[in-house]
C-alpha cells in the first residue's frame, strides 16, 4: 500500500500513530513492511492457506463475535443434505463435471432452496460469461420464504458447522508447510487480528491486484470476508475490506462498464440461451418475490432501456430488448486476443491501455494486433501496443515483419485528465468531478469527443438504413448539447443521463427507488442515482474536509446514495444500538423514530429494528430490522456462498495453476474449475504431479513500483519518474543468487515456456527463501511496468505469462507462476525463439500436450 | 552595505539569530529567492481535478496562465488526500507538457513501414468506414436455433479504467447499439 498507493498509506500511518497495529503480508519486504509492525514473507499465491487457518483459529477458540453472527451472517442457516466438502472429495466439491472441469451447484443451496442463479445450476455457462462479476452491487437470487435455521449453530448441516469441518485441517502447521510462514509469526498474527475485533475494536483488512490476478482470486477475497464476518468487522467503523484499485477510474468502469458480460449497474447483458426475451432476462436478476432491494430489478433494466433507446423503446416492444447482442460464452479480452491470432476479430480499438505491456502474455497480444486489419490506439504518448509492427520483440524475432503486416493502425492523440471535465470513481465509490483547466494541444481530444462524433458520423452515414440491424444504432438516443471551438459534448449532460430523470419532465431523479418499470423514467446507471440530485452535480462539491465531519459527506458523492460505508447498519446491534460508544456509527433514535449517524444510513431510514416482515411480504418490506445486509437476498453476509460461485461455496487450498509443489491438501493440484485455453501457443509451464516441474524451479512473483504506473505510458515518458526507476530489474535473495551464480547489478534472465526476459539482478534480502513442504523454495521478484518505448524501455514481465483465469471474474493469473532464471542476457533475434523451443524440450512439452486439469479422481469419496 | 545588512545577508547568521534554526525557511533565503514568485500565486485560473494515476482519487488543483498548465499542486482541501501527491502525482505536470506527447494524428498503411500524417477529421471517417464494413462482415443475426443475437465479433475494445465515467457510458452506449459485445478494460485485467 505504501508502494502503490502512498497518499492513501497515509491514513494507516495515522492509525498506527494512534495505536493501531500494522500487518504486511507479501513476498517481498516493500516500503510498506519497512513501516508496518510485523512483516510477514509468503509463497505467492498460498493466501487461502495463510487465512484459512485463521479462520480455523477463530473457529476452534470461539473467538466469533457471535451476537454479530447469529444476527447479521447466514452462519445459522441449514444447506442441503447432499453437499459434499472439497474435504470429503480430495479438493472437489459435490457436483464436478469432470468432462467440462465444471459444477452442477445443486447441492450447494440451502436447504429445500431451488437453484437460482442466472444460467441455472450448471456452472459452465456462468464461467464462459464470468457471471458472478454481477454481484459486485448485490448478492444472487434465492426463493421466497424463510431459510431453516439453528440458532445455537449446533446442527452439523448449519453453515457454521460445515465452516468449521472445512477448515478444521488449516493447524499452524499446515500453514508453516504451505505458505513457509513460521507458526510463532501466524500465531501472532491470529492473535492480533482476533484481539482487535469485537464489541469495541474493529480490524481493516486491505488488498489490492495481489489477491485479484489468480486463478482462485475471487476466493482468496472470500477467505477474507468469512474472517471479517466472522469477527463483526463488516459494516462498521475501521472495518471492512477495502479493495486498492490501481487505476483512477477502474471502479467506474466496473459500475459504468467497459465489460463484455455487464450493463451500467451491474445487470447482465444478456445471453442468447438463458435470455431469450425480456422476461427472462428480468427474471434472471431477482427471483420472483425476492426480499431485498435487488427486487426491484426490472425497473433497473427498464429505466436503463428508456435511456438508451428513448422515444423507441416501449412496453410494446419490450422497451427494445432486441436490440442488445447476446453473449453465447466467452467473449472476454483474453478470449479476443486469441481471437485476433485466429483471425476472428478485424478490428481493436484501445483506449489509455496498453496489452502489448500489460496484458498476460504479452507475445500473445502482439502477435494478435498483427494479424488485425485495423487498429485504432488512443493514448496519450506512443506506446508499445501502437508500434509494435515497427519495434516490438517479434520484429526482432523475425515472427512480424514490417512488410507483410498488414494491421493498418491509426494513432489518434488523447487529452489528458486536465484538458476535460468529467467524473472518476475512486476506490471507495467516490465520484469526484474534475473541472477542466486548458483545452488539449492539437488533435488530442477526450473520449467523449472521440466517441460522440464516431457515433455521429457512423448514424450519419447509415441514416436512410432499411436494414433491421441497423435499426438499434439508429434509434439510439444521441444528442448531447456540443460546444466549444472542437463541437465538445457535454460531460454534465452524461452524468445527468447516468443519474437518471423522469421522461416526461426531464426532472432528475434523487434515489433509484424513484426509478419505474412503466417507461417513465430513463436511468443509466441505477446505482448512480443521486449523483445528479435536484439538478445539482453532487460529485463536484468540494466543501473543504477540515470544515465538516470526519466522514465528510459533501465531498464529493459516493454511490449508493451518498453512503460511504456500505452495510452500516451492521455498526448498530440488532435493536440498534451502536455495538459500543467507541464505535458507534449508525444508531436507531427513538424520539425521532429513524435511524441517525455521522453517515447516510445503508437502511431504510425509518424501519424499525424490531421490524418483523408480513407472511410473504417482499421487496424491502421482505427485510426486517435487523437484516443489514440489505442487497443479500437473505439480508446475510454469506460466510459459505450457496449460489453465485464457480469454484466452489467455500474457499480452499489449490496450488496456483504453475507450481512448483505438491497441493498438500488434495491430490487436486490447482481450480479445477479454472478457465483453460489449452492451445499450442499458451503453454504453462508443468506443475506437479506432471513431470518436468523441476526446469521451472522458481516461483516467480510480479508487482509494481511507486514511481511506475501499471503498462508504464503514464510514467515512463515523465523525466522525474525515468529518473527515479531508470531500468527494468529483477529482485533476487543472496541465497538464489548464489545457487545460480547472479551478479548484483550484473544481468540475469528469466524463462518460461512463452519468452525469456533480461534484467539487471538486484540481490537483496527484501527476498525471503521459505521452507516450503520440507525443502528451500525461492521466490523471484519483478516490476512489470517496462516495454520498448519511452524514456527508459526494458523487457515486460508479461511476456513471461501465459493464460489461465480465475473462473468466476476471467481475471488471468499473473501475480504467480514459475520460472527459471540464468546470469547473463537472453538470446536475441531469432535465437530467442529456439532458446525457447529448447526448454519446451527440456519440459517435454510438445504442441498437442494439454496440462491435466483434474488431478484426483473424481468419483474418489474419503 | 552597513554591517547590519551585510551579517544579514549571511544565512547562517539569520539561522542562529533568527525564528528559523533549523535553516530551512526565511533564514535561507537569498536575494534572489527572496523576489522570486510561485507560479501559484501568478495564475490566471486554477482549476479543482483529481490525480489521473491509481484510484485513491487525491485532490489536484492545477494552475493555468496564459492558457497553459504552469503548475499541478496537491489540493489541501480534500478529505482523502490533504495537499499530498505521491511521486507520481507530483509529476503530474510532467504528463500534461511533456514534449514527447502526441498531438497529431498518426497513420501506418497497411505494410507501411512508417508512420505517416493523416487529418484528424478523415481519420473519424475512415475509422466510421471500417467499423460498418467490418460489422457488415460478421453480422450474426441468429444463432442455430433461431434465437436472436443481433450482434458482432467482428471489433473489440480494450480500455476504460483510465477514462471518466461519462466516457466510459458513451463507449458502451454506443458499441451495444452497435451489437458489439467484446467490450472490455483493466477491471478485466
Amino acid at each position: 500500500m505504501a508502494e502503490c498507493h502512498p497518499v492513501g498509506f497515509q491514513w494507516v500511518m495515522e492509525a498506527k500513530d494512534r495505536g493501531a497495529t500494522v500487518i504486511h503480508v507479501d513476498p517481498r519486504f516493500t516500503r510498506t513492511s519497512a513501516l508496518a509492525d510485523r512483516y510477514v514473507p509468503i509463497r505467492a499465491g498460498t493466501d487461502i492457506a495463510f487465512l484459512g487457518g485463521i479462520v480455523n483459529y477463530i473457529l476452534a477458540n470461539e473467538l466469533d463475535f457471535r451476537e454479530y453472527v447469529l444476527a447479521y451472517t447466514n452462519a445459522a442457516t441449514i444447506i442441503s443434505e447432499d453437499f459434499r466438502d472439497a474435504e470429503d472429495i480430495d479438493g472437489l466439491f459435490s457436483g464436478f463435471k469432470p468432462d467440462r472441469h465444471a459444477y452442477d451447484s445443486t447441492t450447494w443451496q440451502y436447504e429445500g432452496q431451488p437453484t437460482l442463479t442466472a444460467g441455472g445450476a450448471d456452472t459452465n455457462n456462468q464461467r464462459a460469461t464470468a457471471g458472478p462479476l454481477l454481484h459486485e452491487s448485490h448478492g444472487p437470487p434465492l426463493a421466497a420464504g424463510d431459510h431453516r435455521r439453528d440458532e445455537t449453530l449446533r446442527d452439523p448441516r448449519c453453515v457454521y458447522q460445515i465452516l468449521k469441518r472445512h477448515f478444521a485441517r488449516y493447524t499452524p502447521e499446515v500453514v508453516e508447510a504451505t505458505c513457509g510462514v513460521s507458526r510463532e509469526a501466524f500465531q501472532a498474527v491470529c492473535e492480533a487480528w482476533t484481539r482487535n475485533s469485537g464489541r469495541e475494536r474493529t480490524t481493516a483488512l486491505v488488498y489490492s491486484v495481489g489477491w485479484t490476478q489468480h486463478s482462485v482470486g475471487v476466493q482468496y477475497i472470500r477467505t477474507g470476508a468469512i474472517i471479517q464476518a466472522l469477527l463483526g468487522n463488516m459494516g462498521r467503523p475501521g472495518g471492512g475490506i477495502l479493495a486498492l484499485r490501481g487505476h483512477a477510474s477502474i471502479q467506474g468502469s466496473t459500475d459504468v462498464p467497459t465489460l463484455f458480460n455487464l450493463l451500467p449497474g451491474y445487470l447482465p447483458m444478456p445471453h442468447h440461451a438463458l435470455h431469450p426475451t425480456f422476461d427472462a432476462w428480468v427474471g434472471s436478476m431477482s427471483a420472483p418475490d425476492q426480499k431485498g432491494f435487488w427486487a426491484s430489478a426490472r425497473a433497473y433494466a427498464t429505466s436503463l432501456l428508456k435511456a438508451y433507446w428513448g422515444d423507441a423503446a416501449t412496453a410494446d416492444n419490450d422497451y427494445c430488448y432486441d436490440y442488445l447482442p447476446r453473449m453465447t460464452g466467452d467473449h472476454g479480452t483474453y478470449e479476443t486476443a486469441l481471437s485476433m491470432i485466429d483471425g476472428t476479430v478485424k478490428g481493436y480499438f484501445l483506449l489509455g491501455q496498453n496489452p502489448a505491456v500489460g496484458s498476460a502474455h504479452g507475445r500473445a497480444q502482439r502477435l494478435g494486433m498483427a494479424n488485425l486489419d485495423w487498429l485504432v490506439v488512443r493514448d496519450l504518448f506512443m506506446i508499445e501496443s501502437a508500434t509494435f509492427w515497427k519495434d516490438g520483440p517479434e520484429v526482432a524475432t523475425g515472427e512480424v515483419v514490417p512488410e507483410r503486416c498488414a494491421t493498418e493502425v491509426f494513432f489518434l492523440p488523447a487529452a489528458s485528465h486536465v484538458e476535460k471535465e468529467g467524473t472518476f470513481t475512486q476506490t471507495q465509490r467516490l465520484l469526484q468531478w474534475r473541472e477542466k483547466a486548458v483545452e488539449p494541444p492539437g488533435d488530442a481530444r477526450s473520449e467523449l469527443w472521440f466517441f460522440y462524433h464516431l457515433g455521429r458520423i457512423i448514424r450519419r452515414k447509415l441514416a436512410g438504413s432499411t436494414q433491421a440491424r441497423d435499426r438499434a444504432i439508429l434509434d439510439l438516443t444521441w444528442d448531447y448539447p456540443e460546444s466549444g471551438a472542437e463541437s465538445d459534448p457535454s460531460a454534465e449532460a452524461v452524468l445527468k443521463e447516468l443519474n437518471g430523470y423522469e421522461v416526461a419532465t426531464g426532472k432528475p431523479l434523487s434515489t433509484y427507488v424513484q426509478a419505474r418499470d412503466d417507461g417513465s423514467t430513463a436511468v443509466g446507471c441505477w446505482i448512480y442515482t443521486g449523483v445528479y440530485a435536484d439538478g445539482v452535480n453532487q460529485a463536484a462539491r468540494r466543501k473543504p474536509g477540515s470544515e465538516q465531519s470526519w466522514v465528510a459527506l459533501e465531498w464529493g458523492w459516493s454511490w449508493p446514495l451518498n453512503r460511504r460505508i456500505l452495510y452500516n447498519r451492521a455498526s448498530a446491534d440488532p435493536q440498534g444500538r451502536p455495538w459500543s460508544e467507541r464505535k458507534a456509527y449508525i444508531r436507531w433514535d427513538d424520539k425521532q423514530g429513524k435511524w441517525i449517524g455521522p453517515d447516510v444510513p445503508d437502511f431504510e431510514p425509518t424501519k424499525h429494528p424490531e421490524y418483523r416482515p408480513p407472511e410473504g411480504a417482499t421487496g424491502p418490506a421482505g427485510l426486517a430490522g435487523d437484516d443489514a445486509f440489505i442487497m443479500q437476498a437473505d439480508g446475510k453476509a454469506w460466510l459459505y456462498v450457496p449460489s453465485g460461485l464457480i469454484d466452489g461455496p467455500l474457499p480452499t487450498h489449490y496450488e496456483p495453476v504453475e507450481s512448483p509443489i505438491r497441493n498438500p491438501l488434495y491430490g487436486q493440484q490447482a481450480n479445477p474449475a479454472r478457465r483453460a485455453y489449452q492451445r499450442p501457443d499458451n503453454q504453462l509451464n508443468p506443475s506437479p504431479p506432471e513431470a518436468h516441474s523441476d526446469v521451472f524451479p522458481y516461483v516467480l512473483a510480479v508487482g509494481r513500483l511507486t514511481e511506475h504506473h501499471t503498462a508504464g505510458g503514464m510514467s515512463r515518458n515523465l523525466r522525474y519518474l525515468a529518473e527515479l526507476q531508470p531500468a527494468m530489474f529483477v529482485e533476487v535473495s543472496p541465497e538464489l543468487a548464489a545457487e545460480r551464480g547472479l551478479e548484483h547489478l550484473g544481468w540475469a534472465h528469466l524463462v518460461t515456456l512463452r519468452s525469456a526476459i533480461e534484467a539487471r539482478v538486484v540481490v537483496t534480502e527484501r527476498i525471503t527463501p521459505l521452507r516450503v513442504g520440507g525443502r528451500v523454495l525461492h521466490q523471484i521478484w519483478v516490476p512489470y511496468h517496462w516495454g520498448g518505448q519511452g524514456l527508459t524501455r526494458g523487457d515486460s514481465a508479461n511476456d513471461l505469462f501465459g493464460i489461465v483465469l480465475d473462473p468466476n471474474v476471467l481475471i488471468q493469473e499473473n501475480k504467480v507462476g514459475t520460472c527459471d532464471i540464468r546470469p547473463g542476457r537472453r538470446p536475441t533475434g531469432p535465437a530467442l525463439r529456439d532458446y525457447i523451443a529448447e526448454y519446451h524440450r527440456r519440459a517435454g512439452v510438445t504442441p498437442e500436450r494439454r496440462s491435466p486439469i483434474v488431478t484426483t479422481d473424481p468419483h474418489r469419496e474419503d | 552595505m552597513g554591517v547590519r545588512t551585510w551579517l544579514g545577508s549571511w544565512p547562517v547568521y539569520r539561522q542562529l539569530t533568527g525564528s528559523d534554526p533549523l535553516g530551512l525557511g526565511a533564514a535561507a533565503k537569498s536575494a534572489r529567492s527572496k523576489e522570486l514568485t510561485a507560479r501559484t500565486e501568478t495564475a490566471d485560473s486554477v482549476a479543482r481535478s483529481i490525480c489521473p494515476y491509481c484510484a485513491v482519487g487525491c485532490g489536484q488543483r492545477v494552475y493555468v496562465k496564459d492558457g497553459q498548465v504552469t503548475q499541478i499542486e496537491g489540493d489541501p482541501d480534500s478529505p482523502i488526500s490533504r495537499g499530498r501527491l505521491c511521486p507520481k502525482g507530483a509529476a503530474s505536470k510532467n504528463l500534461v507538457t511533456s514534449e514527447l506527447r502526441q498531438q497529431k494524428v498518426r497513420y501506418r498503411r497497411p505494410y507501411g513501414t512508417e508512420w505517416e500524417d493523416l487529418d484528424l477529421a478523415t481519420a473519424m471517417d475512415m475509422i466510421a468506414d471500417r467499423v460498418i464494413a467490418a460489422r457488415d462482415a460478421t453480422w450474426e443475426d441468429v444463432d442455430s436455433d433461431g434465437r436472436p443475437l443481433h450482434r458482432t465479433l467482428g471489433f473489440a475494445s480494450l480500455g476504460g479504467a483510465t477514462l471518466d465515467n461519462e466516457e466510459n457510458y458513451l463507449i458502451k452506449k454506443l458499441f451495444t447499439a452497435l451489437g458489439a459485445l467484446q467490450i472490455e478494460n483493466q477491471a478485466r485485467i
